[in-house]
């Protein structure tokens, strides 16, 4: 029992290491801006525009991703079928992609002269550069992390619910919106909160996909970059005030999954 | 009121199913075999969970499946009442809730009253309002088979229902079901790995054994003239295998593998499965005088390598050439001072061995 006396101590040290080292910087944002700053950057009109336009097109790319992947993932989770694996890759492939890769790729595909860019120019549809443009690079970067969830949330439902609920008269329609959601729910409201921290921390996909045009493209990590150069208090303040939605859009979701009847789903 | 056959063949893993069961309406077929054997995969198939390769499932006139004419009912366009192993109850709707999706077709404002009916039914007011997660095990699985027949299902499919139970809850389980199902008008078929409890659901108990049909009949039919050594095995008795030759007295002889010499009524020649219930055997003091009058025409001798008490029953494994399995009243172990490691003698009667040719 030697490897009782230190290997306790040892996880302990390390958990507590690991939680310094992730909450310092955001303790330190909240430390140098002291409630002047943050009042002062909510009479920022700019600060509140980039506020505005990240809240309403990070909802706007979650609720795409939430309406496209629901099914998407209960299709992968439910049916084995050839290159199942491969098309779980290519999903999850955004989610290694450098921001900036992701960019570039959206501008070759969307942009001027892109791979569909080209028709939609003719269709007399511009995306680049446009407030649709910021929408499209949220989605792409975080639609990995929803679906990733909810696949596993589906995988890990008991097949017999979904069995008895056919033997029931039910058909696959109702089954996947009257047992499947409900059952997987804690894991895919996991998913959407994971989906919308990423969205409202985007940045690079952004910048170059859509640019940094205030009142138009120009969200909170990009209003911060801006100020970052010349006036590093303002992005202080911004800085505070995005940690802080964030964390309330978390803890809501979060509240909203205990809240729900799901809870009772702990596994058996 | 409409009968059911199911008749299938596929590829299970290793084994392969091939059977061809008809159950008519009010009557109770009790499924009994091995894990694996393929006794679930019948009910899947008939419930439309699993396409076989070929097959038919028939209700009545009406055709679920027929892979020749390529009919395929989808599981929801069979009225299967479906009752799983482990309930499937949803946890996230409460027990009359659940109840009340198997009411989809009638009008929603008379499911709530529709579904706590039943569960009255089932002496289940109290926790009509609970979810599954807070109820015991006899509970999920009473509210498992309210839904399964609030659906008014034309058949009744029910998969090891009271294997989740604990032993002292399923006896009651047991015979309740049995209750139940005696009132049911329609087919029904129970899986189970325990062959009491088919014989005390099951109007009639049908062996499986890899994939297919070894022997079907009334319990005791069975227990009585087990076709097979298997059915034997299932049946609970001890088996010991020897080879047969008559006696000369009327009676067969066998020897068996360990070099004993047993005897029985059956007349069976070669080499055989002598079978023996646990509850025939008796056992008696190893120095008691061998030679005695006795009516138990079979002795050998073991040791006691374990005592297990069953309600008001003990089971002794015996072990010495031949391993046995014996039922003594827990008065006998306490006079005979039986214990693990012990020296007994076991003695049953020839006519309480039947013979089974292999």
């Amino acid at each position: 029992m030697t490897q009782a006396r230190w290997f306790g101590p040892l996880l302990f040290t390390a958990l507590v290491t690991a939680l310094l080292f992730l909450i310092l910087p955001v303790v330190a944002i909240f430390v140098d801006t002291g409630p002047g700053e943050l009042l002062a950057t909510l009479d920022d009109p700019a600060a509140v525009d980039a506020l505005t336009l990240s809240l309403w097109t990070s909802a706007l790319a979650v609720a795409i991703i939430v309406v496209v992947g629901t099914p998407a993932a209960y299709l992968l989770a439910t049916r084995s079928f050839r290159g199942r694996s491969v098309v779980i890759t290519l999903i999850e492939l955004p989610l290694v992609l450098p921001p900036a890769v992701a960019g570039i790729g959206l501008l070759a595909a969307l942009g001027p002269n892109g791979l569909i860019g080209d028709s939609l120019d003719d269709a007399g549809v511009r995306v680049v550069l446009t407030t649709a443009s910021v929408v499209l690079a949220l989605t792409f970067v975080a639609a990995p992390f929803y679906l990733r969830q909810a696949e596993a949330a589906f995988s890990a439902l008991d097949r017999t619910w979904l069995e008895a609920s056919r033997t029931l008269g039910a058909g696959e329609a109702t089954t996947f919106a009257q047992v499947a959601i409900p059952a997987a729910l804690p894991g895919l409201i996991a998913g959407l909160a994971l989906a919308w921290g990423r969205a409202l921390g985007e940045f690079g996909a952004t910048l170059m996909f859509a640019g940094s045009f205030r009142g138009v493209t120009q969200t909170v990590p990009l209003a911060i970059y801006e100020r970052f150069a010349t006036d590093f208090t303002a992005a202080l303040g911004l800085s505070a005030v995005l940690v802080a939605v964030s964390a309330a859009i978390l803890l809501t979701v979060k509240l909203a999954t205990h809240a729900s009847p799901a809870r009772v789903l702990a596994p058996r | 009121m409409s009968s059911l056959r199911v008749e299938a063949a596929t590829d299970l893993g290793p084994i392969r199913l091939e059977l061809d069961l008809t159950v008519a309406a009010g009557r109770c077929l009790a499924v009994v075999g091995a894990s694996g054997a393929g006794k679930s995969s019948t009910l899947r198939i008939a419930a439309g969970l699993l396409r076989p390769r070929a097959g038919r499932v028939v209700c009545g006139d009406a055709t679920w499946l027929d892979t020749e004419r390529g009919i395929n009912r989808r599981p929801e366009e069979r009225r299967c009442g479906y009752v799983f192993q482990d309930y499937a109850l949803f946890p996230h709707r409460r027990a009359w809730q659940n109840v009340a999706y198997a009411l989809r077709d009638r009008p929603r404002e008379h499911r709530e009253a529709e579904a706590r009916g039943w569960l009255s039914r089932f002496g289940l007011d109290a926790v009509a309002d609970a979810r599954p997660a807070t109820l015991s095990g006899g509970e999920r699985q009473r509210v498992a088979l309210a839904r399964a027949l609030a659906r008014r299902p034309d058949v009744l499919l029910l998969d090891e229902p009271l294997s989740a139970l604990d032993a002292t809850t399923r006896a009651g389980a047991e015979r309740e079901l049995a209750e139940v199902l005696a009132q049911t008008e329609i087919p029904v078929v129970l899986v189970t790995h325990d062959f009491t409890q088919a014989a005390l659901i099951g109007d009639e108990v049908a062996v499986i054994d890899s994939g297919r049909l070894v022997q079907r009949g009334s319990a005791s039919e069975l227990a009585a003239r087990p076709a097979t050594a298997f059915v034997a095995d299932f049946t609970g008795a001890v088996i010991l295998r020897g080879t047969a030759a008559p006696a000369g007295d009327g009676t067969t002889e066998v020897t068996l593998a360990g070099g004993d010499r047993i005897r029985s009524t059956d007349t069976v020649q070669g080499p055989v499965a002598a079978t023996v219930f646990p509850w025939e055997i008796t056992v008696e003091p190893a120095g008691a005088w061998a030679g005695a009058p006795r009516s138990a025409q079979n002795r050998l001798d073991a040791e006691i390598l374990s005592v297990t008490t069953i309600g008001g029953r003990v089971r002794l494994g015996l072990t010495g050439a031949e391993r046995l399995t014996a039922e003594v009243s827990t008065t006998a172990v306490a006079h005979l001072d039986l214990r693990p490691g012990t020296a007994v003698a076991a003695t049953w009667k020839a006519a309480a061995t039947r013979l089974i040719a292999v």
